[in-house]
């Protein structure tokens, strides 16, 4: 009985590390560490907590975007107008509020314009069977023109009578003296690893990645899921751009330019699977932090930042091969 | 009493004529194998029974009342489930996660719904216990041989009281022991009283397991009999025409 009982544990334990390991997000959290601890011995900066603090804040927004970009991925199809989403989200914010409106007014108009473009995207790709990456690609280019319209394409750095409670959205540190920017990152990391685990939406959103078509037939409300997962994409895009605007204090026309290959950037890494079906928040967080690592310490290195897209490069397509081979391995 | 009756069913695509005045009835605990060529209207027959089609003409009758269906989600609420021929699995899902997929099992946790993880597993395996296979609940269906991912999709129309069954192609593309699997659970669904239909171009499995033979020609039915009383020639004379009809 005892022996049963140990096997028992026995093959726990073993499906526990066969999880562990063959999860891509934990080698990359394994790499971050890696990458810390070598800094921390090569450089007399990495370490400081005023480095840490700016590591951790600057790749927060990359972060919560690619949470819903994890999403979209995870479901087989892309959104490339995160970027643009962003930056015209951040202008109707501060437009709103410079004209004189509160900043809950500002944050709702800012959030709605995320939602109606999310789910403009949304309908055009489910019912219309158009790729996500036209439709994304077309918006990429149409909210980054909007946001020049509605600013005049000026910088707007006054938010009206609410600027300060703006600044302190931002750049505040609510939470136990954890920067607001990391606290949002964090709650919206749980959210949706909630989400995508305990929720039939999630267990949905895997499906339609896995085999859409077999998600129909079993009666999965596919078109209605892919909707609501591009304008959660869309949301991920507006709300890391309030917190940007609230961190800079300004907002000019080329914000998050080029931001979506970051983000899709980080979420490979992380471990999503462009292919769909495979993804995971922590995946999401842990992508965009070893982003974060390699371009803080070409820095602290004195390696010569253009050098930066190389790196990055690098580990997309280490990342991906490491995923080929173990799919192929599994396929074996 | 049958269990579905169709009647002088007819399905036009246009001016195609997919079907015509086809009428077959269905009993419990019996396996009818729907056979014909490519293009011989056994799919339109089979979308009509699973709600996909509305026909065009002719009634349906489940257990003496008239059906009128207009979705599947009808078909699958009035017993009727049916296995594609591609099985619509999700590979990057567990042998759970596919059996109960649209229809997964919740609990409440304070003020939230979430998935019922352990129930699944439980019931899935519950159910492949029951179907006599050897597929776990928690393995991901991309390591599954075709037997077992079989296995799953069937188990899918155990979570409902299933009283019809129609199995699209189920021994297509899989071994010859994975085929003895698969018609030996058709038999254990028959011998607890559940309606089947087998559509297959593998004739001996369907004279293996199949109480009854129809054969669909150019959408007319040309067959209708017992499969003691039939034989390989017979109805592959009734598949390509060599034979006219034996109504």
């Amino acid at each position: 009985m005892a022996s049963v009982v140990e096997d028992q544990v026995k093959r726990k334990q073993a499906d526990w590390v066969g999880w562990l390991t063959a999860s891509q997000a934990f080698w990359v959290f394994i790499a971050v560490c890696a990458a810390s601890a070598f800094l921390s011995f090569a450089t007399d900066s990495f370490a400081t907590s005023n480095n840490l603090f700016n590591v951790t804040r600057n790749f927060t927004f990359v972060a919560v975007i690619a949470l819903g970009m994890t999403i979209v991925i995870i479901t087989g199809g892309i959104d490339l107008s995160v970027g643009s989403v962003l930056c015209l989200c951040s202008m109707v914010l501060a437009v709103v509020m410079h004209a004189g409106y509160g900043i809950e007014v500002g944050i709702a108009a800012s959030l709605g314009c995320a939602l109606i473009i999310g789910a403009f995207n949304g309908v055009l790709i489910a019912y219309l069977g158009i790729p996500s990456f036209v439709v994304t690609l077309g918006m990429l280019s149409i909210a980054r023109s909007l946001a020049m319209v509605v600013s005049n394409n000026t910088v707007v750095f006054q938010f009206g009578p609410d600027h300060d409670k703006l600044l302190l959205l931002g750049g505040g540190a609510w939470l136990f003296g954890i920067a607001n920017p990391v606290a949002y990152m964090l709650i919206l990391a749980l959210i949706t690893g909630f989400v995508l685990r305990w929720t039939r939406f999630g267990r949905y959103v895997f499906a339609i990645g896995g085999n859409e078509q077999a998600a129909i037939l079993t009666g999965v409300p596919v078109r209605r899921i892919k909707v609501a997962v591009y304008m959660i994409s869309a949301l991920s895009a507006g709300i890391a751009g309030i917190i940007q605007t609230g961190w800079l204090g300004a907002v000019t026309t080329n914000l998050g330019a080029g931001m979506e290959l970051q983000v899709i950037a980080a979420t490979v890494i992380g471990g999503a699977n462009l292919a769909g079906g495979f993804g995971t928040a922590f995946g999401a967080l842990i992508g965009s932090a070893l982003i974060e690592v390699i371009r803080n310490s070409l820095g602290l290195l004195g390696i010569n930042a253009f050098w930066q897209g190389a790196f990055i490069g690098t580990f997309i397509i280490v990342a991906v091969t490491f995923d080929r081979i173990r799919a192929l391995r599994q396929a074996d | 009493m049958a269990v579905l009756e169709l009647q002088n069913i007819s399905k036009h695509f246009g001016a195609i004529h997919a079907l015509s005045d086809v009428s077959v009835c269905l009993e419990r605990g019996q396996v009818v194998g729907l056979m014909g060529d490519n293009g011989a209207g056994k799919s339109t027959l089979v979308k009509i029974i699973a709600g996909n089609f509305r026909p065009t003409r002719g009634t349906m009758r489940m257990e003496g009342a008239e059906l009128v269906m207009h979705r599947p989600i009808e078909a699958r609420q009035h017993g009727i489930e049916i296995v594609h021929q591609d099985l619509a699995l999700c590979d990057n899902l567990t042998a759970a996660a596919n059996v109960f997929l649209g229809r997964e099992m919740q609990k409440r946790v304070g003020p939230f719904k979430v998935l019922d993880y352990s129930g699944m597993y439980r019931r899935a395996s519950q159910i492949f216990a029951e179907l006599k296979s050897d597929t776990r609940a928690r393995e991901p269906i991309k390591q599954m041989s075709g037997g077992q991912r079989q296995a799953v999709a069937i188990a899918r129309t155990r979570l409902s009281d299933a009283k019809i069954l129609l199995l699209d192609e189920p021994t297509a593309a899989i071994s010859l022991r994975q085929v003895a699997e698969v018609l030996n659970l058709i038999r254990l669904l028959r011998d607890q009283g559940i309606a089947i239909v087998l559509i297959s171009h593998r004739m001996q499995d369907v004279f293996s397991v199949a109480d009854r033979v129809v054969v669909l020609r150019r959408g007319r039915k040309v067959a209708d009999k017992s499969i003691s009383a039939s034989s390989f020639e017979e109805v592959t004379g009734l598949i390509t025409g060599a034979i006219e009809h034996v109504l």
